[in-house]
C-alpha cells in the first residue's frame, strides 16, 4: 500500500509534473519566476492549496455528483440521479471558496506566512494547475488516500519546476541575448529545454 | 459605430496586440492539445465561443453586477458556457473531446477568457465584447494552428491528417521528427514564433534589464 503511493507521489513529482509535460499553470510559471523568493512563496501557496482542494472535489465527486452519489441521502430515486456535468462548475467554486477560507485564516492565525504569500494566494484561483489537477484526479478516478497523494505530489513538482526556471532566469538577466528574443521568447525555450530534461524521467516506476 | 472600429477590434487581436505572443495570457491549456491540427482547430473553436459568449453576457449584465462579488459572477458565467461546449463536444465529437481530455475543461481558467470580461466586457457594449471575444478567440486560434500545422508536419508529416511528407513507414522519404510531438517541442514553436513576430514588428521587444557592453573596461580604481 505505502509503496503504491510512494509510486504515485514520484510519478506526480517528476514524470508527469504539471507545469513541464502538461503545461498547466503557465500563465503564473512565466510570471511570477523572475526571483526566486516570489517562486518559492507562490510554489508553497500552491502545495497547500492542491493538497487541500484534490481531496476535497474527491469528496464532492463521490457524494454529491457522481452516478448514484446521491443513495445516502436515501431518498426516493436518489440513486438514478447523475450530476456529473456539474462537475466543472462546482471544482471551480470549490476551488475559489476555498482559497479564500484559507487567505483568511492564514491572516487571522498565521499572519506571518500570510504576508509571505500576500498576492499570490488569490492569484491561485485561476490557476490551471490546480483546476487540473481536480480534473485529471476524476478523469483517472482516484481514491481518497490517492487523491491526497496526487494532490500534494503535483504541488511539490509545481514548485520545483517554478523554483529551477526562476534560478535559471536570474542569471539568464546577465547574458547577452538576441533583441527580439528577450524577455518571453528565451523563457519559452529555457521551458523547452527543462521540459526536455524532465522527460529522462518517463518510465521510472517503483 | 464606425466599420473601421469594428474590423479593428475584430482584427488588432490577432496579430498587433496577440493575447498569447505579447501577453502571455492562456498558454496554459494550449500547448498540449497542439500536435495535430484537428484538435487544435477544435480547441480554437470551443476557446472562441466561450470567449465571445462569455463576453456578450458579461456585458449584457454589467450594470448589475456589485463589482465586490464580479470575479465570482465572471467565473459562473465562463464555467457554465464551458459546460455548454464540452457536452456538445462530448456529444458530436466524441473522439476529439476523449483527445482533449481536461484540457476543455480548463477552459475557465484560461486567462484570455477572464481578462476579457474583466477588461472589455465590463466597460462596452454587448455587440463590440462580442467582437472583441471572437477577435481574442481568433487570435488565440491563430497560434494554436500555426503550431499545430508546425508540430503535425513535423512530426508526423501530415496536415489535417493528410498525408504530404510520406514517411518512411509508408514508404516514401520523410523520416518523422518524433520529438515535435512530445511536449517540449511546444515551448520552442512557440518561442520561436515569438522571435520570428517581434524581429518583425520592432516594437513588440521588451527592454533588456543589463546591457552588456563590448570589451568593457573594469571601472575598480588600482589599488595604491
Amino acid at each position: 500500500m505505502f509503496e503504491h503511493y510512494l509510486s504515485l507521489f514520484v510519478k506526480a513529482v517528476f514524470v508527469e509534473n504539471m507545469a513541464l509535460a502538461f503545461f498547466l499553470g503557465m500563465c503564473t510559471f512565466l510570471a511570477v519566476s523572475k526571483k526566486i523568493s516570489s517562486a518559492i512563496g507562490l510554489g508553497i501557496a500552491v502545495v497547500v492549496v492542491l493538497t487541500i482542494t484534490v481531496p476535497v472535489n474527491n469528496l464532492i465527486l463521490t457524494y454529491l455528483l457522481k452516478e448514484g452519489a446521491l443513495t445516502w441521502t436515501g431518498l426516493e430515486g436518489a440513486g438514478n440521479i447523475d450530476l456529473s456535468f456539474l462537475g466543472l462548475l462546482s471544482y471551480i467554486g470549490v476551488i475559489a471558496a476555498l482559497v479564500q477560507i484559507l487567505e483568511m485564516f492564514l491572516d487571522k492565525f498565521v499572519p506571518a506566512l500570510y504576508n509571505a504569500l500576500g498576492v499570490y494566494l488569490p492569484l491561485i484561483t485561476v490557476n490551471c494547475a490546480i483546476l487540473g489537477a481536480s480534473l485529471f484526479m476524476v478523469e483517472r478516478s482516484y481514491n481518497f488516500g490517492e487523491s491526497v497523494v496526487y494532490g500534494a505530489g503535483a504541488g511539490v513538482g509545481w514548485a520545483l519546476a517554478i523554483t529551477a526556471l526562476a534560478g535559471i532566469r536570474e542569471k539568464l538577466k546577465y547574458s547577452d541575448v538576441p533583441a527580439s528574443l528577450q524577455g518571453l521568447g528565451i523563457t519559452f525555450i529555457t521551458v523547452g529545454l527543462m521540459s526536455l530534461g524532465f522527460m529522462s524521467f518517463s518510465g521510472i516506476q517503483l | 459605430m464606425a466599420a473601421d472600429s469594428v474590423k479593428n477590434t475584430v482584427l488588432s487581436p490577432v496579430f498587433k496586440n496577440n493575447p498569447i505572443a505579447l501577453q502571455v495570457l492562456g498558454i496554459c491549456s494550449a500547448l498540449a492539445v497542439t500536435n495535430s491540427m484537428k484538435v487544435s482547430l477544435v480547441m480554437g473553436l470551443a476557446v472562441i465561443a466561450v470567449t465571445a459568449c462569455s463576453n456578450l453576457f458579461v456585458s449584457l449584465i454589467r450594470h448589475h453586477i456589485p463589482s465586490s462579488i464580479r470575479i465570482i459572477v465572471q467565473m459562473t458565467i465562463i464555467a457554465s458556457l464551458v459546460i455548454v461546449v464540452d457536452q456538445v463536444l462530448k456529444a458530436y465529437a466524441y473522439e476529439i473531446s476523449k483527445q482533449l481530455s481536461v484540457f476543455v475543461g480548463l477552459i475557465i481558467t484560461n486567462c484570455i477568457v477572464m481578462g476579457r470580461a474583466e477588461a472589455y466586457a465590463m466597460q462596452n457594449g454587448p455587440a463590440m465584447s462580442f467582437l472583441d471575444g471572437v477577435g481574442n478567440g481568433l487570435g488565440y486560434a491563430v497560434i494554436l494552428l500555426i503550431v499545430g500545422f508546425v508540430r503535425e508536419l513535423f512530426g508526423s508529416g501530415s496536415v489535417f491528417g493528410f498525408t504530404v511528407l510520406p514517411t518512411v513507414q509508408d514508404g516514401g522519404w520523410y523520416v518523422p521528427n518524433g520529438l515535435m510531438l512530445l511536449p517540449p517541442s511546444a515551448f520552442f514553436v512557440i518561442g520561436l514564433f515569438i522571435w520570428i513576430l517581434r524581429s518583425v514588428r520592432s516594437e513588440q521587444v521588451e527592454k533588456a534589464e543589463y546591457r552588456i557592453v563590448a570589451n568593457s573596461k573594469a571601472k575598480i580604481k588600482e589599488s595604491v
